[in-house]
């Protein structure tokens, strides 16, 4: 049992959560998630860790309604609890400290940069964000990027933020030598196709880059395989070996089809969650278009 | 003396037809009547052999002798004094290669059914109020990593010393295989709660969601928690691929993958948001226990065809008898001597033929069964929707890995003690599939007990 000490929407469908639970917050470290279910009979999802507190004991987390689960959780306000949080899960990602990191977000993956960047600062890297969505209201968690960030660049689809363009576009001109320069090392979490782009952009340079695998998982401790993605030609367990991985060895068209192995069970449901609250996806998702199966678990 | 009956008494079960479509339990339990009548049999031998075949030394003809003398009470004193899982071990256990395996009536007839007899007392047992809390006699606190039937065990062998004892699970539910393994049509979670339940009444506490070697290290268990010694129960979990191509197609499951959406998440309740696609046609590759369970899921979950495919021969077979015996009544067909090559895609991205050879038995091969060997040009495809792969697991690496010090050997298996169960390090021991690779309920069980005398002694050592 986790208890929710604070929550408010970011984006019409993205929902900030700070939790209560000392335990995780003392030993999270950065890429790594928690293993939620919020309901008996309900499923277990995995959700990266944002940010954590050590001394004050707390874990922030954001969701993005997408189904039946998120939704669930979406709906819990300040004040309630979560049935079950189970974490730290994943491995760190291990970089030399001392260069130039570029993290790369997109969607809620933004989130999961905040304590990211900060650790990697402390290591004295000099940190920059590239923070990418369609238009300016689904930008997330800029401001607090940017208190932790040596630069942050914007990218929206409709230019109503900053650059108008892909989050790869600005990479590649950093990677040129513009703005804030080459850097040595891209991490890039958020949607699989947007992970996917910036592993090619950074493929020819030769620039070292990790991306964060959201595959469908069960029991986040290595029991299953059910989250395995291929890895240099070789099955690796997300949950465990994992969840970030190298972009330029990563297998993107298996793991974008495994994730759609269960639409039609995730449509019905959530059709199911419609009928029980009397509120469709509608409400809430009206900003969204509806949720075509992109491959991905992460919002665009 | 009555006639002794040469045959073992029946268990009643559930019409094959009914039961292939349903999760209620196969096998109903004897009635009293048959219980008499098959506590009769035991010939309450001088020498009873029966006894060095049960891994825990159930002293076998007396608790069967209570039983004919319905004295139920002392049966299930008897029973728990040496096994303190004896409803979930008179289900599982492979009898017929343990201790019904060496009973004095096999030679001539039958041997008596002494895994019934166990689970008809341990199931009265259910029904009586639990004995009283033990109390806490020692101020060193004991940690268990793993609420499987040897970390459960050990747990309640401690406090029944008088030790507090907390159990630290990764998942969000005790009881490890027994709870996302065994189906409930072989082990009713009922069984398991009630385990589990007298188990905290007797003092236990359960930590669910804690991952040792990630939420807390085994290192801040002595240090930042303050436990005098640490018992790990962490099993075998880490499922096993062929390596064929394929493998990453959808429909492809690990059987522990296909088993947990099932019987952990409830896949199989209309209420539960986990969901499971099982296909007109379902491979199961592999004939052991997790096989059988498997592929008898399958079935239950609305498979039409539910296959197992097995390079061996039925002879090589680790499954429970009394398991493949209920599969073929429920219809699962057997392609033995069948190695699978490849996984072919229907070109939508999921399985859909299982590419196969067929195989003769030649010499025997390091573990001492005959070896199979390819025959040319016996290729051929199985039509299949889904695949799963119930081929072994090992021992999970989670916690080695994070944790120095802790030796393993070329299998991933924690080096242990066999009498004490104490590993590498100082006052951490370890027992059951963590240490074996996936073995038995009863061989967990057995271990935890153990472990959990040594630990009371190595404290006690401490003290004086
Ligand atoms: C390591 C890891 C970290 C993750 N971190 C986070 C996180 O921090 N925050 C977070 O919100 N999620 C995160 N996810 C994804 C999250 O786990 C899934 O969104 C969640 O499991 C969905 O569960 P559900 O029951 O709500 O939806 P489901 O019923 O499982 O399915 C979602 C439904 O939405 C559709 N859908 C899937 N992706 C999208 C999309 N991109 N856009 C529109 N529709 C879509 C599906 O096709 C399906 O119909 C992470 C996943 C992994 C593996
Ligand atoms: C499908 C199937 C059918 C079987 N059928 C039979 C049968 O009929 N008869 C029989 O005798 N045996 C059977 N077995 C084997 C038997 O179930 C196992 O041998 C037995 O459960 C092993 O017990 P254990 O306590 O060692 O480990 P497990 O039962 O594997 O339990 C280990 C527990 O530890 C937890 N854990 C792991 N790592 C950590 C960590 N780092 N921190 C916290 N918790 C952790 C796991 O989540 C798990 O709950 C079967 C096995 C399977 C998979
Ligand atoms: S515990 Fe298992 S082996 Fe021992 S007597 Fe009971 S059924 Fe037989
Ligand atoms: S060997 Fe068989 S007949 Fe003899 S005591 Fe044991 S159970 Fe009874
Ligand atoms: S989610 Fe089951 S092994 Fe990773």
């Amino acid at each position: 049992m986790a208890r929710i000490l604070e929550s408010h929407w970011l984006t019409p469908v993205t929902r900030y959560f700070k939790l209560d639970a000392p335990l995780i917050a003392r030993s999270a470290r950065p890429g790594q998630f928690v293993m939620l279910r919020v309901r008996e009979h309900g499923e277990r999802i995995p959700i990266t860790i944002a940010d954590y507190d050590r001394e004050a004991g707390t874990l922030v987390i954001v969701v993005q309604e997408v189904g039946a689960t998120t939704k669930r959780i979406c709906a819990l306000e300040a004040g309630d609890q979560i049935l079950d949080v189970a974490g730290p899960m994943g491995s760190e990602i291990e970089l030399p400290p001392g260069g130039h990191v570029c993290g790369v977000g997109g969607g809620f993956g933004t989130a999961s940069l905040l304590c990211l960047m900060r650790e990697r600062r402390a290591l004295g890297d000099r940190t920059t964000a590239i923070v990418g969505a369609r238009t300016k209201e689904l930008l997330i968690l800029v401001d607090e990027l940017r208190a932790i960030c040596d630069d942050v660049e914007i990218c929206t689809d409709d230019g109503s933020a900053g650059l108008r363009g892909f989050v790869t576009q600005r990479l590649a001109q950093l990677i040129a030598g513009q703005g804030p320069g080459r850097p040595d090392h891209v991490i890039a979490i958020g949607p699989m196709a947007m992970m996917r782009a910036v592993a090619e952009t950074t493929r020819a340079p030769g620039v070292k880059t990790f991306v964060s695998m959201d595959p469908l998982m069960v029991d986040g401790t290595g029991m299953c395989g059910g989250c395995r993605v291929t890895v240099g030609g070789r099955p690796q367990f997300a949950c465990v070996d994992g969840p970030c991985f190298d972009a330029h060895q990563v297998d993107f068209d298996v793991a974008m089809r495994r994730n759609k192995a269960y639409v039609k069970e995730e449509r019905e449901a959530l059709e199911r969650l419609a009928c029980v609250s009397g509120r469709g996806r509608g409400e809430k998702g009206d900003a969204e278009p509806s949720p075509e199966p992109s491959g991905s678990r992460r919002g665009a | 003396m009555p006639v002794k009956r040469a045959d073992k008494t029946p268990m009643p079960v559930q019409d094959a037809g009914a039961r292939a479509h349903n999760f209620g339990e196969v096998n109903e339990g004897y009635t009293p009547a048959h219980a008499a009548i098959e506590a009769e049999r035991c010939l309450r031998c001088q020498d009873p052999v029966c006894v060095g075949g049960c891994p825990v030394q159930i002293p076998i003809p007396d608790f069967i002798h209570a039983v004919a003398a319905a004295d139920m009470a002392g049966a299930a004193a008897i029973l728990r004094a040496s096994n303190p899982l004896p409803a979930i071990c008179g289900r599982v256990c492979p009898q017929e290669l343990q201790c019904e395996s060496e009973c004095s009536m096999g030679g001539r007839f039958r041997p008596v059914a002494i895994g019934h007899l166990e689970r008809f007392v341990a199931d009265w047992e259910r029904t009586q109020p639990m004995t009283a809390r033990p109390g806490i006699k020692h101020s060193e606190r004991i940690a268990v990593i793993g609420a499987g039937p040897s970390g459960l065990v050990c747990a309640g062998e401690l406090a029944q010393r008088g030790y507090a004892v907390t159990v630290y699970e990764a998942l969000h539910a005790p009881g490890g295989v027994l709870r996302y393994g065994i189906p409930e049509f072989r082990l009713p979670k009922a069984i398991l709660d009630g385990e589990i339940d007298r188990l905290r009444a007797a003092g236990v506490e359960i930590q669910c969601n804690v991952i040792i070697g990630r939420t807390i290290t085994l290192d801040e268990l002595f240090t930042a928690q303050g436990f005098a010694a640490v018992f790990i129960g962490t099993g075998a979990g880490l499922p096993q691929f062929l390596g064929i191509p394929g493998e990453s197609l959808n429909g492809v499951y690990s059987a522990n993958e296909f088993l947990t959406r099932v019987n952990l998440m409830g896949a199989y309740e209309s209420e539960a948001d986990t969901p499971v696609r099982v296909g007109r046609r379902v491979a199961v590759i592999g004939a052991g226990n997790t096989a059988m369970d498997a592929v008898r899921t399958s079935l239950r979950m609305g498979a039409e065809e539910a296959t197992i495919v097995y390079r061996r021969s039925e002879k090589e077979m680790s499954a429970r008898t009394e398991e493949y015996h209920h599969a073929v009544e429920e219809g699962v067909r057997f392609h033995w001597l069948t190695n699978p090559l490849e996984i072919l895609d229907d070109g939508q991205g999921w399985a859909g033929g299982l590419r196969c050879q067929r195989m003769e038995l030649g010499a025997p091969d390091a573990s001492g069964r005959a070896r199979p060997i390819p025959i040319a040009g016996s290729e051929f495809v199985l039509p299949v929707d889904n695949v799963i792969l119930a081929i072994g697991t090992t021992p999970n690496p989670l916690l080695t890995r994070t944790t120095k010090g802790l030796a393993t050997n070329k299998h991933g298996g924690l080096i242990a003690d066999e009498r004490t169960g104490l590993t590498s390090r100082p006052l951490v021991f370890a027992g059951g599939d963590a240490v074996t690779g996936a073995a038995t309920v009863i061989l967990a069980a057995g271990a935890g007990k153990k472990a959990a005398q040594a630990i009371h002694e190595a404290l006690e050592a401490k003290r004086h």
